[in-house]
């Protein structure tokens, strides 16, 4: 194909996202709107996916049964949202193989969030209520996304999540109506966990190199800067209301904006966590490789009895 | 071991009886049996289906974009097909 061939194609591909048209697999669309959705799809995936180690440390120690079966459907969600994903993601022409390999060989990325710990029950309170509500705003952004089979996985995930959420600030509520040493617990969590869920937007605006083409092809909805400040004025208000406090001391309510001002994110710990260098970034990607690993006679041997199930049935069919 | 040799499945789940199966997703199993448990598993969770269906995605023989032109743009004008074409007096109000 010449380039004037290649031109007029792209002309007609972005006229059909400038018309709200989705993009479909066999479509023809740019290498690079292929290239940048199997990104963002897989490390999209690969998020849903390490997202269920850090919860997962706590579904045997969950303190009652209610608690324990609602986390254990919340991580059971997140394997499935993987699942929805990945399978997205296939649809433009990677493997399922490549996919893992490159969360397994670290060249792929997923959410740093989950390179943080879960130290106390309190975290799993938070990671519902900040964790997942932060991710649900960027979700809820993308169900309008261009690419077809991403937005139609963003549609079941947004319905799915939002019991997530509910059960995250539930679990903090019970807290903070419970001991003094609960309620520091619960404090304590949000302590640990508010930066790092805002940093869970990505860098500002003004440093976000990507933005721009991701907006044209409505592979983003809203900025990384627009999507935090929606979440911090929601949010707010739901600590006040259970007695939490914000760790933020330039939180503030700007009358003349309509929003809360605050303070600046540390930067250079977000780029320290991206580049592998967060508390569990090492133990994360070693889980990961080990259950692949051990799963590995799994896959076989699945593989071996349906070869021999075929071949009996052909038999018995010869017969 | 490469997954890969995992085919692929297409999932079509009924929601209730009186509807159809309707493509909802697809998943990797190495035979149908599985491919059925898994696709409970991933696409039934909160009571979306009575039914389902699992399919080898190479068995789809499917149409290409390239053809849409020539399968579809013949019904373009053919207006006549609609009831809207037809038209009848105010009186009659539903038919």
């Amino acid at each position: 194909m010449n380039e004037a061939q290649t031109t007029s194609l792209e002309e007609v591909f972005n006229r059909r996202i400038d018309a709200e048209e989705k993009i479909e697999p066999k479509d023809w669309m740019p290498e690079k709107y292929r290239k940048t959705h199997i990104r963002q799809i897989s490390q999209h995936a690969h998020s849903e996916i390490v997202g269920m180690l850090p919860e997962g440390n706590w579904i045997s120690r969950a303190p009652t049964l209610r608690r324990k079966v609602a986390l254990l459907a919340k991580v059971q969600d997140e394997a499935g949202h993987g699942l929805y994903l990945y399978s997205a993601a296939e649809t433009l022409g990677i493997s399922r193989d490549e996919l893992l390999d490159q969360l397994h060989d670290g060249t792929a990325k997923y959410s740093s969030i989950f390179n943080y710990p879960t130290l106390t029950w309190a975290d799993i309170g938070a990671i519902g209520w900040l964790v997942d509500g932060a991710a649900i705003m960027n979700q809820v952004a993308l169900i309008n996304t261009s690419y077809g089979p991403y937005s139609r996985a963003m549609v079941r995930i947004c319905k799915e999540e939002s019991f997530h959420q509910r059960q995250g600030y539930e679990i903090l509520m019970t807290l903070m109506k419970g001991t003094d040493e609960q309620r520091a617990m619960a404090q304590d969590a949000l302590d640990r966990w508010w930066w790092p869920s805002l940093m869970m937007f990505g860098p500002r605006d003004d440093e976000s190199p990507n933005t721009a083409q991701s907006m044209r092809w409505k592979l983003k909805r809203k900025s990384n800067d627009e999507l935090r400040q929606a979440f911090v004025d929601q949010t707010v208000p739901q600590a006040e209301l259970i007695g939490l406090r914000i760790p933020d001391p330039a939180l503030c309510w700007n009358e003349e904006r309509g929003h809360y001002d605050f303070g600046e994110i540390d930067w250079d710990e977000f780029r320290q966590v991206v580049q592998g260098n967060g508390p569990c970034n090492r133990e994360r990607l070693e889980a990961r490789r080990a259950a692949h690993r051990n799963g590995t006679w799994v896959r076989e041997a699945a593989l071996a009895h349906a070869a021999k199930q075929a071949d009996r049935d052909s038999l018995r069919k010869a017969i | 071991m490469i997954m890969n040799d995992w085919p692929l499945w297409e999932v079509f789940i009924r929601s209730r009886s009186g509807l159809e199966h309707r493509h909802c997703g697809s998943l990797h199993a190495a035979d149908a049996k599985m491919a059925l448990e898994n696709a409970r598993d991933v696409y039934t969770r909160r009571n979306e289906g009575v039914s389902i269906w699992v399919v080898p995605s190479a068995q789809i023989t499917a149409s290409q974009p390239e053809e849409q032109a020539e399968l579809f743009d013949p019904a373009a004008d053919k207006a006549y097909r609609h009831p809207t074409f037809y038209v009848l007096p105010e009186e009659v109000r539903h038919m």
